[in-house]
Parts: structure tokens; sequence; C-alpha cells
């Protein structure tokens, strides 16, 4: 299958305008003994055979386990309207809005999901988004070291671990003194994230304070569903925040696309990578957007852009976007109180055989020390039916008995005795 | 059209989600927020027309001719977002991946990662591929950090350069300078390729590599690649290609065979995943045997039973994306690489190429054509003449295109070219489209001749006319 619509008629017809004999003529310029023999792929297929192959592959993949997996990403329900009003043609095959005036629903969009962003933080200016929430925390660290001229970056050791692995390659020749902890002298920033990995609530007010009279920044690190209830970056004096937005309507997708957030106080707009859209008026006064402060950019700035970022995550933007509009206020906090409500029954209810390892209170997730290690609890859990979490050891963050359990509001209550009474089960044979 | 935010009432509410009923005691007050966030309360309705609404006043793929230049913003077929919104591959959790035994969870997943790494690398004549990275200039920041990476391994501590032509995209050199490298930059020829002479000047031991685009942003083959790669190689230096550009030549030529170490693939371009108004895209790299060990971890691989693992090698450079880069976006390329399959992937090329032959044929008697007469999959004219003529610029043309129903061509760039218009028709366009495109094109030059401030007041046609773009940037309104 293809979609290329000229016919021999027109081939025959351009060609005569262009001037050539035939279309290899135009691959001329390629000495021949460079162009390459038929390529080693599978033969094309139609569109129900690609249909049926995609299904097939698909049908590969286990979707009725219940699973507990998390790890900075949830498995939240997704209106249906999200879907429906993101995949209108009209978003789905634009591009950047380079023409502002043809592209006002671009603009207008990413103007709406910056204030969105800013109004959940409580932060002042947002960009249009990074790649996901592991490209944010590197920019933001970077940000900080344009901001302060220094080039020590303290990371908390709430962090994701996979977000500071991330860091640590795309900081690999910049000459950045990567420390652990939260001393912010001589730093540029201090990193710390809310809640934690392992799913702690904590409040980095104080630390921000340390960081303030040291000279360094506060990048705080978020979760966006946690904000409809959970005290926010805004309020505990963070610099800059950032977090993943994938909980926001976008798929799990095994790992993408995801969504970047990026946030920060007004007076660093201009340090900040990625593109900005702007309210300004036409030549009539009307109302209109465009992208604006594109002088920190890599088209206009070359190696001297604030980053190399060109391509965003505009289409997920704009899923968070309707995904806020369609929850509301409200939505988002029972969206919010159900993962807590559930994950603190949870808690409870399994706390005799698998006691609580946070050092505080707890969001939508937490760390249980099991009896057993935990890769064989989940590997035994697997044929009754349950992706039981995270081995924290697995992921560098945990002893080998510690379970990373996350819950959201798709999990009925009959559903989490269930798990409960399976984990006791499992826990209990070792 | 007002904001979502000043079309909500307080109090209305979408009952989307209930509340909770299970029992649960408060957060502690000192970890609670104060107020709740200024979202807005709308209806599902009100949303549904806002975003319409919202829809209706943007031009896509879907709705119009875009010929962004170097955007390749081909038709996005509806069969590759089929495939991506299966349930199997939509909400299937990634972390399933880092537990060993729940990888058999997701094998499915697993195989359409290791088969299109397959295929690109087969594309690019490379040895291996890695989904990680998240978009082009990701995957230029991930292959500038394996060159990186490879000089650090052989102890070529003073190759710190990187070479970019002034035709390149911005990208390049701004992911030059991410990964620690200072650019050199090297200057085009007046017949639009490489200025040889210019570039072996600037090859000497600070150079760790050149990262060229093939065929250039002028629209043209690199006729001394063959040359350019073995002084490169010569020096212990490496070549990178930016894949931007890969629609030309996809099937016809491979840049591995060209002499290049590494590259990047546009899936967003080459491979018709939808733009998304900006993303999101897909930077997928290959490597040559030079880079193979350098590739980001973990690396999916299949043992001899023909099940999918993860391994990280060695002298990976590490993670580059939380787990295997944009996978929906990479399975709808592998679905768009299995329609076409061996056979239909040249014709892509060939169709994408004398589809821009036309269009610059059909133009170059009204447009001055800085390059001759011939291109690959893209021209680049300029309205020089215009200028001359009337004062008419590329920004003008470029409005005036709206008002014809016509998306504008990429202007201004490539820099090397003063009032560029650069023009990417693509393959998935049909004749009486480009025809129609020609006329508008050509009814523009004429009127910037007889009446020019005509043209400079376009767009009048579009829900707004040009904005003030010094007010934006004064006043900084970016939020609410």
């Amino acid at each position: 299958m293809e979609w290329i619509p000229l016919t021999d008629a027109d081939r025959e017809a351009m060609s005569r305008v262009v001037g050539i004999g035939s279309v290899d003529e135009l691959f001329g310029t390629i000495p021949d003994t460079l162009k390459s023999g038929p390529l080693r792929l599978p033969e094309g297929l139609d569109e129900p055979a690609l249909r049926a192959l995609a299904s097939d592959y698909a049908a590969r993949n286990r979707m009725d386990l219940v699973s507990f997996v998390g790890g900075g990403y949830y498995d939240h329900y997704i209106p249906a309207a999200v879907d429906a009003l993101t995949s209108r043609g009209e978003f789905l095959t634009a591009y950047t809005p380079y023409q502002p005036e043809c592209a006002q629903g671009t603009l207008q969009a990413i103007y709406e999901f910056q204030a969105a962003l800013c109004r959940l933080t409580d932060m002042e200016v947002a960009n249009a988004s990074l790649y996901d929430g592991g490209t944010a925390v590197f920019e933001a660290v970077t940000m900080a070291c344009r901001i302060t001229g220094r080039n020590r970056v303290v990371l908390d050791e709430s962090l994701n671990p996979r977000w500071r692995d991330m860091l640590i390659t795309h900081a690999a020749n910049l000459s950045l003194d990567l420390k652990t902890g939260r001393d912010p002298a001589g730093a540029a920033c201090v990193v710390a994230q809310n809640p934690t990995f392992r799913g702690t609530l904590w409040d980095y007010s104080a630390l921000a304070e340390a960081c303030h009279a040291a000279g360094a920044l506060l990048v705080g690190v978020f979760n966006p569903v946690s904000l409809a209830i959970v005290k926010t970056p805004g309020a505990m004096g963070a610099d800059i925040a950032v977090g993943e937005g994938q909980p926001l309507g976008i798929p799990l997708g095994f790992g993408g696309p995801y969504l970047g957030l990026m946030t920060a106080r007004k007076t660093f707009i201009r340090k900040m990578p990625g593109r900005i859209a702007g309210m300004t008026v036409d030549h009539e006064g009307r109302r209109g957007f465009v992208l604006t402060l594109q002088a920190r950019e890599q088209h206009i700035r070359r190696e001297k852009a604030n980053s190399n970022i060109c391509s965003n995550q505009a289409l997920c933007a704009l899923r968070a976007l309707v995904y806020l509009s369609l929850v509301g206020p409200v939505g988002l906090k029972n969206v919010a109180e159900r993962c807590r409500a559930g994950a603190e029954w949870l808690k409870r209810r399994i706390a005799h055989f698998a006691p609580c390892a946070n050092d505080g209170p707890t969001f939508n997730e937490f760390t249980v020390r099991l009896p057993r290690e935990a890769e064989a609890v989940v590997t035994d859990l697997l044929s009754r039916g349950f992706v039981a979490g995270i081995p924290l050891a697995l992921v560098g963050a945990g002893n080998p008995h510690e379970l990373l359990i996350a819950v959201t509001e798709k999990h009925a209550p009959a559903r989490l005795e269930a798990f409960a009474a399976a984990l006791e089960e499992v826990c209990a044979c070792g | 059209m007002r904001l979502i935010f000043e079309k909500s009432a307080p109090g209305r509410q979408s009952r989307l989600v209930d509340p909770p009923v299970l029992a649960c005691s408060p957060l502690p007050a000192e970890l609670q927020r104060e107020t709740p966030p200024a979202l807005p309360e709308v209806s599902e309705l009100e949303v549904t027309r806002h975003f319409t609404g919202l829809s209706r006043r943007n031009f896509g793929v879907d709705s119009h001719f875009y010929p962004l230049g170097s955007c390749t913003m081909k038709f996005n077929p509806r069969i590759n977002e089929a495939a991506a919104s299966l349930p199997g591959f939509a909400a299937l959790h990634p972390h399933l991946a880092t537990i060993p035994a729940a990888r058999s969870l997701c094998q499915g997943a697993l195989a359409v990662v290791w088969e299109l790494e397959q295929y690109l690398a087969e594309i690019g004549g490379m040895r291996a591929g890695c989904l990680q990275p998240m978009a082009g200039a990701h995957g230029e920041l991930t292959g500038v950090l394996m060159m990186a990476a490879y000089h650090r391994d052989r102890g070529n501590h003073d190759k710190t350069v990187m070479l970019v032509p002034d035709s390149a995209h911005g990208t390049n050199p701004a992911s030059a300078a991410m990964a620690g490298f200072s650019v050199r930059t090297v200057p085009s020829a007046p017949d639009g390729e490489v200025d040889f002479d210019a570039f072996v000047a600037a090859l000497d031991d600070s150079v760790a590599g050149i990262m060229l685009t093939c065929p250039n942003t002028h629209g043209l083959f690199e006729r001394r690649i063959r040359d350019i790669a073995d002084l490169v190689h010569e020096r212990d230096a490496l070549l990178y290609y930016d894949g931007a550009n890969l629609n030309a030549i996809l099937g016809k030529v491979r840049p591995g065979d060209l002499g290049f170490d590494v590259m990047h693939f546009n899936l967003h371009k080459t491979f018709s995943t939808p733009h998304g108004m900006g993303g999101p895209g897909s930077g997928a790299v290959a490597v040559g045997a030079r880079l193979e060990p350098f590739l980001p971890g973990p690396r999916v691989i299949q043992d001899e039973q023909g099940r999918f693992d993860l391994v990280t090698p060695e002298k990976s450079i590490g993670a580059i994306a939380p787990f295997f880069g944009s996978f929906l976006v990479a399975l709808r390329a592998w679905t768009y690489i299995r329609a076409h399959g061996a056979e239909g992937l040249p014709r892509v090329a060939e169709a994408a190429v004398l589809n821009a032959n036309y269009v610059l044929a059909r133009l170059r008697e009204y447009y001055h054509a800085p390059f001759g007469d011939r291109c690959m999959h893209e021209c680049v004219l300029d309205a020089t003449r215009q200028v001359a003529a009337g004062g008419v610029k590329a920004l003008d043309i470029a409005k005036a295109l709206l008002d014809r129903g016509f998306h504008a061509p990429t202007i201004y760039f490539p820099l090397t070219v003063p009032e560029c218009l650069m023009i990417e028709p693509t393959e998935t366009e049909c004749k009486e489209t480009l025809d129609a495109f020609c006329d508008a094109m050509i009814e523009i030059a004429r009127l910037a001749e007889t009446n020019p401030e005509a043209v400079k007041q376009a767009p009048v046609t579009m829900p707004v006319s040009r904005l003030d773009e010094v007010k934006a940037a004064r006043e900084l309104n970016c939020s609410c």
C-alpha cells in the first residue's frame, strides 16, 4: 500500500515540463556506485493485512492483568472526549505555528495550556512543553546553570532514578558538578521531587529558603495530578518547577510520547528553553497569539541557543489541556482523592504483613517492606493476574524487599481487596 | 475566540469522575494545597465546542496543502492512528519491561521496537538502530554524545570541534554545543553545495566530526560526499547525517553507504507520523560499526528462542529516554514501513523528487531560483526579484498564500539565501494540487509587480491579520 496519487499520465506530463525523459534523471547527481540495491525489508501490505498484523502484535501484550505499576507514569482514566477532540485533523496534522494567522487554534491552545499549568503549579510562566519529565529535569538544571552562572547541581534522593540517569547521560560533556543531597552551597540548584519517587509527600519550603540564602535555585519536580490537593511548587518557593505530564490524559503507550512540563518564575523567562506562546493584537486590534521570545531558540541563535529543542510535544500538551478542561478543579480533586483513598485503604489492609516503608504521608503510591524479596513476589503474582508494582531494587531506589505500589481511580475497591488477599497469600508461602 | 477560562462558571461541573467511595483522612494541613487550582469549570459540550472551534482556526495537512520546506508535511494515514490506538499498545505500562519476569507481558511491543530498529538500520545502511531519541534534535544530541563517547574511548581528547555547514538546520550547531563541542561553520559554495576547499581548510586534528544534511537544505545532493567522508575518517573524525531530508533518497541511497557513521530519522517527516502542531516526533538514530558500542541503553535483543529481552552494552552512553522513546510514534512508522515494504519506499522518493522539480520548473520563470533548474525533494526559490520590483518580501508572499488556501513554504531558511522560499510538496500531493499552488504563486508574483500593496496587506481572510510580535515580546502576556 502507498499514498502516491500520481498517475502515469501525470508523470509523463510533469516530466515534460521538467524537461526529463525519466524520473531516474532526477537522481543523476548521485553517483551510480553509491546507489543502494533493493532494501531487505518485508513486502508491502494492504490495509486489511496491516490492521490484522498490528492487532496480532498488540495481542502479544497482556492487558488482562490488574496492575499496580507506577513509578512516575500512571494508568489514569482518559475521558473519551480527549481522543475525540485531539484527533481532529486540524490539530493532528498541523505543524509548529510558524504562520500565526493560520495557526490561531494551535497558539491559543498553547497559551491556555501555559495558563492552566501556571494555575495548577502556582508558578508564573510556563513553556509550550518539553519531551518528557526526564528531559524537563535536564533542561531545568541547565537553565539554573545559565541563570546562576554556576555549574554545581545537587540532586536530592527524592528524584526519579530514571530521570537522574537521563540527566547524567544528557550532561555528560557539560562539565556539570553533580552531587547527591540537599546542600545548596555553591550550587546552581537543588533538585527536589514531591512526592518522592518512593511516594513520600514532604514540604521543601525550608530547603527552598536555604537555596535562596545560598544564591541557588530550587528546582521542584511535581506530579500534576497531586497538585489538585497537595501544596504546590509555587507555594513551597520553587524557582523552576518541572514534571511529567503523562497523568493528564496521555496514554501509557509503552513509554511515550509523553509530556515534559516546565514552569518558572517570570524573571527567568528569557532563560527558558522551548517555545512560548504570547498574547498580542493584530492590525485591527483583535486579540491574537504568536510564538514569542524566539531569540532564545535554535533557529535564530544556533549554537548560542538556550536549548536545541525544536519539535516539542504540542499534541500531548493539547491532550493535557483538554483533560484539565473536562475534569475541572472538582474532577481533578476527585481523581486525586480517589487515588489517595485507594492507596491509603490498601496500605492499611496489608500493613500487618507488608508494612509501609515511607517516612511520611503518601499520595497515590507507597513503598512496602515485604517478608520475601519483592521481585519473587511480583513474579509469583503474575500467574494470579496481578502486576504488584515495581521492585525498588530493580531501579536502584530501595532494598530487595521493597515494593513500590501505585493506585489510581481505576482500581475499584473489590480489585484492591482481591489484590491484598493474593499478596498476603504469596507473601506467606515464602 | 474567548479563552476557555473566560467560558468558566463557578460551580459548573462535568461530574466526569465521582468522589471516592472509600473513606480517607485528609492530608496533614501543612502539605495541603490552600485553594483549588483555578481550572476551567465548563460543560463537556462547551469543551467540545471550544476545541472544535480552535481546530477550525488551524491549517493542517488534512485541510490544506502544506509545502513547508524541510518539514516533509506528507499525508498521515489513519491506519497508523488505528494501530497506535490499539489498547494492547496504548495502555501498556513501560515499566513492565523493567521487571524481568513481566517482560513476557510486553513481547508484542518489544518486537515492534526490535523490528523497527532493524528496518531503520537497513534503510540507513547502518548496523543498528535505537528508538530512544524523542525528536530530531534529540536524535542529533544522541548522535553527537555518541561521537564524544567514541573519542573519549579512543583517547582523542583534543577533538573538541564540530564542523557544521552554514546551510544546516539550527538544531545542528545547538545540539553540538549541548554535547560540549565548539562549532566551526563551513560555508556553502555558490552552487549550493558545501565549499569543498573551505571544508578542507577547516578540517584539522581538533575536529571530532561533521554534521551534514544530504540532500542539503538547498535541495541539492552533495556530490563530493565520498571525498568528504574519506578525509574526515582519515583524521579519525566522524560523520553525522541529519535525516530531515531523507525523504529525497529513501530506498535510493543509504547514508551508511555514503560513509556516514551515525544518523537520525525524523519519523514524523519521512515515515508519516503526524506533526501534531509541533510534536510529538521521534528522532530514532542508527549507527555504523564505529559507534555501535555506544548506543543508548538498555537495548532490545532477541534470544535464540525468539524472545525479546533487554541488555545495556558496556560502553553505552546510557539512557536518553525514560524507556523506548516515543513508542506510539515509532509504532506508526513501523506501520508505514510495513505498508510500503521494500519495493514501495523508493517510489516515495521518486514521486517526492518529481513533485519538487515540477514546482521548480513551473515557478523558476517567476521567482529567482538560486541553485539552477534541478533539485531533490524540495526546491529553494527567493523573493529578491519581487523585493526589487515593488518591495514585496518572502513574508508577504507567505501571507498571500494563506489567503489563497495554501500553507506557506518555509521562509527565511536556509539563512544562506536572502528572502528564501523553501518549498517541499512531498509525494502525497496530486498534480492538480501542485498546479493550483503554482498558479497561486504565479498570480502573487504578478501582483507583486502590479499592486504590491495588496500583497503586503495579506492575509485578509484569516481569523486575524498580521500580529504585533513586538507587543507580544514587550508585554509578555504568556499566561492568565
